[in-house]
């Protein structure tokens, strides 16, 4: 009997810390809450993306934490409610519909991965609430409900693969993680090089959690390309360039062009191991505005000295920045109201990476793009930047190319 | 040729990591019929335990003799698993033998504290564990690149499996361990203490998982799900071995390896992972107690 007691025991204790682990935390900021508005985060704080998330949601707490010192939105304190999407989108869809339904809030930063912005798009739109979305993303899309703060396809990939063309590389070989961000991906850059005329000389995809990259080397060593755009994502990425780097291929024989390795993902796989490949974003830790500098060192200040920022997690940072900017412009938290003044455009706010604003028509950012190269340091150095700020195409339709492939999004 | 060549070796290189991986639960799921759960998360602990030790080193040697800290990470990674595995056996194990349901679900729940506790402690970016000097880059042969870090993965399997089969066949502890397997009854009246018996054994197997954390620690990501990419592929090749036999599991791991690499070259990785589990599917229906059955009066059931 004792046995099967402590048995019952240790399970229930198990599910207990795992209840715990799940269970929403929320903080409270200073004051009452009629002084008070509330705002929804909305990340993965377990499961396979936290490791992402995470930078993303401590930004938004930094930006939240700097704008109530300086006296809040409308004179009213910022307080945060915080719902953890557990890396699965179905969990990110009740949560939101908790944040807006039962909650009340004014307005929601959230997601990273592509499969949680589609399952809670619908739920934003039904509502008419509004969510603010902080990573790159594959583009082809457009809600009204939505504002995208990361780069469109052709604020990162576009230019990325022009910058390839510019220096020369002919011979490309496409490796991404097998879900929906990489293939469409690929697809735009396979339309983009055969305009240009050139030539992928292989197109491979892993799954998620593939750990043995040698089967996909032996393809790239057959292949014999110039340049490897790497679409991979998550630990996929660890794998593959410790596993690069064992066969001696470092950035003289195969140069990469990365985009979805930021400062946190150097510091994962080793600076040495990286040094002299290429990424694409538009915002670096390296990055020489003067806002960047106080940035950094506030986001230092307050998650440690061995933090590093990085594009998500700087373009969530502005996402809170530009909801202040868009509410103090509208005169009021209404979610009609400041979506109203964000389409009669002008909503700017001076970031780290220079000065961003919202897109009135497609509700998303105009922003530099800078090209990277990955120093023995750990960071990331800009070596290409474009004088000014880009304005965001989701669908491509600006570009020849891309209408006369169309280009469809994957669901 | 030089393909054919490429191919043989990561097919062996795979094979070998599969095995390194799946030796502990050889012996955990196969010897003692323990449905160990929380076996990717030794895998892990014995990962983070190579980033202590190479951070250790960091911080008390001077920068030449920094590859050394490899050579202390293996034991130390080692040690950490069995002193675990042992600790796991006493508390939650030992008091769920013949309750292979019950014990399934604890030591699930006992990976979600394990993964959450490498969390807190780690944090849930991954760490950066680098190559000691010697184990960097590779050796060029017949056109391709043999790389010292999968041969030495080869070397440390081979050592681990002679050190299983003498510690098994040629010890009085290997003995005792057969005895307590096949008959418990009979070996408890020959006077052998069968709890101390089954809390090493358990050690010992979850050790083995440490020290496969070691050498995967140098191939891929080190975070707190580290483990769980290398499970599916050890329980498979345990099962398709033949439960309770080592052998077995030295095939078993083959197999999945070889053919892995050998479909994968022809498809694409999503593809030949399908077809693999296919492969295994088919295989334990024509055989379905594995490639190696033990024949024993005991185990006749």
């Amino acid at each position: 009997m004792k046995k099967e007691y402590l048995a019952a025991l240790f399970i229930s204790l198990v599910m207990a810390i795992q209840a715990a682990g799940c269970s929403s935390g929320s903080a409270q900021a200073s004051g009452t809450s009629a002084e008070t508005i509330k705002v929804g985060l909305l990340h993965s704080l377990t499961g396979a993306m936290a490791i992402s998330e995470k930078s993303v949601r401590d930004a938004e707490v930094l930006a939240i934490s700097e704008i109530n010192a300086s006296g809040g939105v409308l004179a009213r304190q910022i307080e945060y409610i915080e719902e953890d999407g557990a890396s699965e989108p179905s969990t990110f869809a009740t949560k939101a519909e908790k944040l807006i339904g039962q909650e009340k809030v004014a307005t929601v930063f959230g997601c990273w991965t592509s499969s949680s912005r589609k399952a809670v798009k619908s739920i934003f739109e039904d509502y008419e609430s509004l969510l603010w979305y902080p990573v790159q993303y594959e583009g082809m899309e457009q809600s009204p409900n939505i504002i995208y703060t990361g780069a469109a396809p052709n604020q990162q990939i576009v230019p990325a693969i022009e910058y390839l063309i510019d220096e020369g590389y002919s011979k490309y070989f496409l490796l991404g993680s097998d879900y929906v961000f990489p293939r469409t991906a690929n697809m735009i850059i396979s339309a983009q090089l055969k305009a240009a005329g050139l030539e992928v000389s292989g197109e491979e995809y892993a799954a998620m959690d593939q750990t043995d990259f040698s089967s996909i080397i032996a393809k790239i060593e057959a292949a014999k390309p110039d340049v490897i755009v790497n679409t991979l994502n998550g630990s996929g990425n660890v794998s593959f360039f410790k596993q690069m780097y064992e066969k001696n291929y470092t950035a003289d024989v195969y140069m990469t062009m990365s985009f979805s390795i930021a400062e946190e993902e150097v510091a994962a796989i080793g600076a040495s191991i990286l040094k002299d490949h290429l990424v694409s974003w538009n915002y670096y830790q390296t990055t020489g505005t003067p806002e960047n500098e106080a940035f950094v060192a506030a986001y230092k200040a307050m998650f440690g000295d061995s933090r590093v920022t990085s594009d998500p997690a700087e373009a969530a940072y502005d996402a809170v920045y530009l909801w202040k900017a868009a509410v103090e412009k509208a005169g009021s938290f209404e979610i009609d109201k400041v979506l109203e003044a964000i389409r009669a455009g002008g909503i700017t706010f001076q970031a780290p990476e220079g000065e961003v604003a919202i897109n009135p028509e497609n509700q998303h950012l105009s922003k530099p793009v800078r090209i990277g190269k990955i120093g023995a340091d750990g960071l990331i150095n800009e070596i290409y930047a474009t004088d000014s700020p880009v304005e965001p195409d989701p669908y491509l339709s600006t570009y020849e190319w891309a209408t006369a492939a169309g280009i469809r999004p994957l669901e | 040729m030089v393909q054919l060549v490429n191919a043989a070796f990561n097919g062996l290189s795979l094979s070998s990591i599969i095995l390194l991986t799946s030796l502990g639960l050889a012996i955990t799921f196969g010897l003692m019929k323990v449905i160990n759960m929380a076996h990717g998360e030794f895998v892990m602990i014995g990962a983070y335990m190579t980033y202590i030790t190479q951070q250790l080193f960091l911080a008390a040697l001077p920068k030449a003799s920094m590859s050394l800290y490899y050579f202390a990470a293996i034991p130390a990674a080692f040690l950490a698993a069995f002193a675990l595995g042992c600790l796991t056996e006493k508390l939650i194990i030992s008091r769920l033998y013949g309750r292979e349901i019950d014990s399934l679900l604890a030591t699930g729940g006992l990976s979600l504290v394990l993964q959450q506790a490498a969390r807190s402690i780690f944090g849930s970016q991954g760490v950066n564990v680098e190559a000691p000097d010697f184990l960097k880059g590779g050796i060029s042969a017949f056109g391709c690149t043999f790389s010292y870090n999968r041969i030495f993965i080869l070397i440390l399997v081979s050592a681990t499996l002679l050190a299983i089969w003498i510690l098994i066949y040629k010890t009085k502890f290997g003995s005792h361990m057969r005895a307590v397997m096949q008959n418990r009854p009979m070996a408890q009246c020959m006077g052998i203490n069968s709890r101390r018996v089954d809390n090493i054994t358990f050690g010992i197997g979850s050790g083995l998982a440490g020290l496969a954390g070691c050498s995967v620690a140098l191939l891929g990501s080190v975070d707190s799900t580290a483990g769980q990419s290398y499970i599916v592929n050890s329980f498979m090749a345990v099962v398709l071995g033949g439960v309770g036999k080592i052998a077995g599991t030295v095939v078993g791991s083959a197999i999945i390896g070889f053919s892995g690499i050998a479909v994968e070259s022809f498809t694409s990785s999503s593809i030949a992972k399908a077809i693999v589990l296919i492969i295994i599917i088919v295989f334990l229906q024509r055989k379905p107690q594995g490639l190696f059955t033990i024949r024993s009066r005991s185990l006749d059931e």
